[in-house]
């Protein structure tokens, strides 16, 4: 099984030879088809569409999501100041809770990505790359 | 008022102080003259061999953020303006969002060395690196001003010196450690400094944090109860407004830095390169997640701190010490643990400086040794060996810009210049790195007029807004050509460069690149080819 956890090992660089800028020092050592993964093909395979679709499925929605509470939040504290000003318990008021909410929404968001990735993207992206015959390194 | 600010400095040591930081110093070196013997290639010197971890990158990616002023910054503005302050850690904390959705591991995947790589990947390479490379430096340089402008004030107050020479002196020696580091380390010594340093940091301000708590019987509420009896501002300290609250104008300047500071963070050069340090895209979604895990802390840690200073030291002791806000932090240390812990939180706060200030002169040396010397001036075909050599150069460069500068915005505050420096960062940057990666049409004209639209309006707003002149509190007091309301220009510049973007996307001559875009979606996204 694809174990997300794991580092891929070895230096990444070295198999880096895609961009047409490159430095001499980094020429593709991998011994991979010359001509390079066909993106074109890759790009229009139901596969990638599949992935693309997961990822920017969640991505863009949660997005919006939480730049829209942060921003509510920040408008109400600029016009809101009698609703944030309120104490709920103690000393602790409306703004305060709001603002430690944004906290919490932060750690909840960063924990939902991760497991949305771990399940649905890394699999997907691991065939791809499986395909594409970059499975050894995946695994290692 | 000023008796008490005087007597909390006479009990101060410098000699404590310097010791402390001495052997920060002289430890950092030496974890950086080990990590960076051989620095010889590109990938090594700008990219540490894309060798760390995600846990590691992500304790550095902290290290290289939490500058100057979000410590002694935040914990101040928090004491002195109570709520407000708070508001600052709020934007640099769900900032990150935008690094983990939608930047980190596509960047990851995309680019080798500089932001330059991603944007202009399927671009012409020539007119959009120039156009990264400027924006790089432009921010950078922006950043860094804000990290020495701190050190000055943090020199009058630590080490109790006070002319204008002495202090220029000091700034000069911070500059010259930070050449140090980046000459001998690279990316490799660099990223360690950052995480020795983002360690004594999150260690000091959880000690403190933990402290302050246990000293209010571990009940929030008693803590902000104290805080509001000794503050002048009573229980509007925990309300928000007490520095944006005036009118409608400082309200909108509100929202206004609100969105730049959200919207920054992802698009600051020196925190991009980061994500060149581990070997692929998972780990640099681990570096983000372990980024945001210590932001929490440490965001968590500064709103009980700066309540403590609030409530222990109080504003009026605050404000009138050297360094105005920015001494919070440094007082509470003094009231709370006598001279050695100030000696440790001076220290703490020098080593963030420096090593923010190494991080963004790695950045500036790899954009313009990598991007300008060897994609512009040699098309692609640079010797290795060349380009770091360019590489170094531009350091000692970029080091003795920022002793200079730093000599001359000494005094100024803190967390607002690094507002600034974000707002720059969101309308130059955003809107072309987002436009790259998810829009098919992006092309050349489009990625020119959102950089270079995005960079030019937030400048010329900032000159013409309060900043620079005609508040009491301006670079120029005496001179009024301010017609801009705003301190922060975000609110306008950076939709603004989103437009720019999309309309000359429309009107550009050459089409985007099909192949090209083909290669760089399945690239972003699965690493094929990275």
């Amino acid at each position: 099984m694809y174990d997300v956890a794991r580092p891929v090992t070895g230096n990444a660089l070295e198999e880096t030879g895609r961009i047409p800028v490159l430095p001499a020092e980094n020429q593709p050592r991998r011994p991979a088809a010359p001509s390079g993964p066909d993106y074109a093909a890759i790009q229009a395979s139901p596969e990638f569409v599949s992935l693309r679709r997961r990822f920017r499925g969640f991505v863009f929605p949660m997005s919006f999501a939480f730049f829209a509470w942060y921003m509510t939040y920040v408008l109400l504290a600029a016009y809101a100041h009698d609703f944030m000003s309120r104490k709920v318990f103690g000393q602790v008021n409306v703004a305060i809770l709001l603002g430690l909410g944004q906290f919490a929404s932060t750690a909840v968001i960063t924990w939902l990505y991760l497991r949305y990735a771990r399940r649905q993207l890394d699999p997907r992206v691991a065939e791809l790359r499986a395909r594409a015959g970059l499975a050894e390194e995946k695994r290692r | 008022m000023t008796a008490l600010a005087a007597g909390g400095l006479t009990a101060s040591d410098p000699i404590v102080n310097t010791v402390v930081f001495a052997l920060f110093v002289a430890i950092t070196l030496y974890v950086v003259y080990r990590a960076g013997s051989r620095n010889s290639s590109t990938s090594d010197y700008y990219a540490a061999g894309s060798a760390f971890t995600g846990r590691q990158n992500g304790i550095a990616l902290s290290g290289d953020f939490l500058s100057a002023a979000s410590f002694l910054g935040i914990a101040g503005a928090i004491a002195v303006h109570g709520y407000d302050g708070f508001l600052y850690s709020i934007g640099f904390l769900v900032a990150w969002l935008v690094d983990l959705l939608l930047i980190a591991e596509l960047m990851r995947n995309t680019g080798r060395f500089t932001m330059g790589d991603v944007i202009s990947f399927r671009m012409n390479q020539r007119p959009v690196r120039a156009a990264a490379a400027t924006s790089t430096l432009v921010i950078s340089l922006f950043y860094m001003l804000a990290q020495m402008a701190g050190a000055g004030g943090l020199v009058a107050l630590l080490l109790d010196i006070h002319t204008r020479l002495g202090q220029a002196l000091i700034i000069g020696v911070v500059g010259l450690v930070m050449v140090l580091y980046v000459l001998v380390g690279g990316m490799k010594g660099t990223t360690w400094v950052q995480i020795i340093k983002a360690g004594v940091l999150m260690l000091a301000v959880v000690l403190i944090a933990v402290f302050l708590f246990g000293k209010y019987g571990f009940s929030f509420s008693n803590l902000l109860s104290a805080a509001t009896e000794k503050s002048p501002l009573g229980e509007h300290l925990l309300e928000p407004g007490g520095s944006y609250g005036k009118d409608n104008t400082t309200k909108l300047d509100f929202v206004s830095l609100a969105l730049a500071l959200v919207l920054g963070l992802s698009s600051l050069p020196h925190l991009l390169m980061r994500f060149y340090t581990v070997p692929n895209s998972l780990e640099a979604r681990r570096s983000v997640v372990w980024a945001t895990v210590c932001m929490l802390v440490f965001y968590g840690c500064t709103l009980v701190i700066g309540f403590g200073a609030a409530a222990l030291v109080g504003p009026d002791e605050i404000r009138s010490a050297p360094g105005g806000e920015n001494s919070a932090a440094p007082l509470l240390a003094l009231h709370i643990g006598g001279t050695l812990l100030l000696g440790v939180i001076a220290a703490v706060a020098f080593a963030t400086i420096l090593a923010v200030v190494a991080g963004l002169t790695i950045t500036a040396s790899a954009s313009f040794a990598h991007d300008v010397y060897a994609n512009i001036f040699k098309r692609g075909k640079a010797e290795p060996a060349d380009e770091v050599r360019v590489a170094r150069l531009t350091a000692i460069v970029v080091g003795v810009l920022a002793i200079v500068g730093g000599v001359l915005a000494n005094g100024q505050n803190v967390a607002f210049l690094v507002a600034l420096a974000f707002a720059v960062a969101a309308s130059a940057n955003l809107s072309t790195l987002l436009y790259s990666l998810f829009w098919k049409r992006f092309n050349t004209t489009g990625t020119l007029w959102g950089m270079y639209g995005g960079l030019i309006a937030c400048l010329l707003l900032v000159l013409f807004s309060p900043v620079v002149s005609g508040a009491p509190d301006a670079i120029f007091k005496s001179i009024d050509f301010a017609w801009f309301p705003l301190k922060n220009p975000g609110l306008v510049s950076i939709p603004f460069s989103f437009l720019c973007g999309f309309v000359g996307t429309l009107v550009g001559r050459p089409k985007a690149d099909a192949e090209k875009q083909a290669e760089m979606e399945v690239r972003s996204m699965t690493g094929i080819g990275s």
